[in-house]
């Protein structure tokens, strides 16, 4: 609590003791499902050739926060960024293992994945303190103003953390990227397919000027 | 049978906020669906999120949660300084929190000018889920 507080104002004022990093940690947050991994994977590919996650239309697939280290991307104007990227579990307030025997998994199988998916929640929240820019990765094909995504913003906006959020899945017919920008009017949206790739360029834009 | 449970202003505004949390989540894991006067901060609404998921086991599958709160940006400015005022004086009374259990609570969706609550029925025996709307 002590430290949340101290680090504020030292954020406020430019200066950071806690944070003293070569380069960013740059999480990745958001609902179940929204796309998280996937965005991950796409970053991963175009700049490492190599993918960080997998990737389930189950929900709860990242149940444990995966890491990828030394992350560099470049502008167009030849401008390098390196971070830390962080996908995180889905933030939700309830679980139930039966969802997942519906999708297919036996009782086992649907139990083990919904304890993991507990911790997971958790740790996601714990970390939040210690990323220093997060993109909100939302369906645009959903509503967004559930309550998770707003104590998401909410806690993100309280700790001063810079935000991204990418309205991810336009390539779904539903998809309505305008709706989330009337949500969360104060903060940057881009508008992308991280499946397809659609729009990365100019996302990769807006992650220079958030981190920047 | 669907039991709402008020939960005033004035029984939480003394409490600290694990205090605040356990008791709203102990309503919840009573099968009642909680109407809190005002709401929590940002910092315990992540807070229940965290605790709500360590309860989660074979009889409590988590909550829905909704916070209806007056949008700072639609009010005038002496509705800002009035609210302010009495924030000050009172404490921040303003707004709702509905807090459900999972297994009862489907979803809650807000509108400008209602709230949808969509419970989940139970049939005889079985765990067919039927949808019922309470605006």
């Amino acid at each position: 609590m002590v430290k949340s507080f101290l680090k504020n104002i030292f954020k406020k004022l430019s200066f950071n003791p806690f944070n003293r990093k070569s380069h960013v940690k740059l999480g990745l947050y958001g609902p179940p499902n929204g796309g998280k991994s996937t965005l991950a994977n796409r970053i991963c590919l175009d700049w490492l050739g190599q993918e960080m996650s997998t990737v389930s239309h189950i929900a709860h697939e990242t149940r444990e926060i995966v890491i990828k280290e030394q992350v560099t991307i470049k502008n167009k104007k030849g401008k390098e960024l390196t971070f830390s990227l962080v996908d995180t579990p889905g933030i939700a307030t309830k679980i139930d293992y039966e969802e997942f025997i519906k999708k297919g998994l036996n009782k086992t199988e649907a139990k083990k994945r919904a304890k993991e998916a507990t911790k997971g929640v958790i740790d996601s929240i714990k970390w939040l303190d210690t990323m220093d820019a997060v993109i909100v990765v939302l369906d645009a094909s959903l509503d967004p103003y559930s309550q998770v995504n707003i104590t998401i913003i909410g806690n993100l906006q309280a700790r001063n953390i810079p935000v991204l959020i990418a309205a991810n899945k336009v390539d779904l017919r539903k998809a309505n990227v305008e709706v989330i920008k009337a949500a969360f009017p104060q903060y940057g949206v881009t508008g992308l397919s991280a499946k397809y790739g659609k729009n990365i360029e100019d996302f990769y834009e807006q992650l220079f000027k958030l981190v920047n | 049978m669907v039991t709402f449970q008020f939960v005033p202003y004035s029984e939480m505004e003394h409490l600290a906020s694990p205090k605040r949390i356990t008791k709203l989540l102990n309503v919840v894991k009573e099968n009642h669906i909680v109407i809190m006067e005002g709401r929590l901060t940002k910092e315990e609404e992540a807070d229940l999120i965290e605790m709500t998921m360590s309860e989660i086991g074979p009889k409590f599958k988590g909550i829905e949660l909704s916070v209806i709160y007056p949008e700072k940006n639609k009010q005038d400015p002496m509705q800002k300084l009035k609210n302010a005022f009495t924030n000050m004086l009172l404490g921040d009374r303003l707004g709702l929190t509905i807090i459900g259990p999972a297994s009862i609570v489907k979803k809650i969706e807000k509108n400008p000018n209602k709230i949808e609550l969509f419970t989940k029925e139970m049939s005889y025996g079985n765990q067919r889920n039927k949808n019922k709307k309470i605006t």
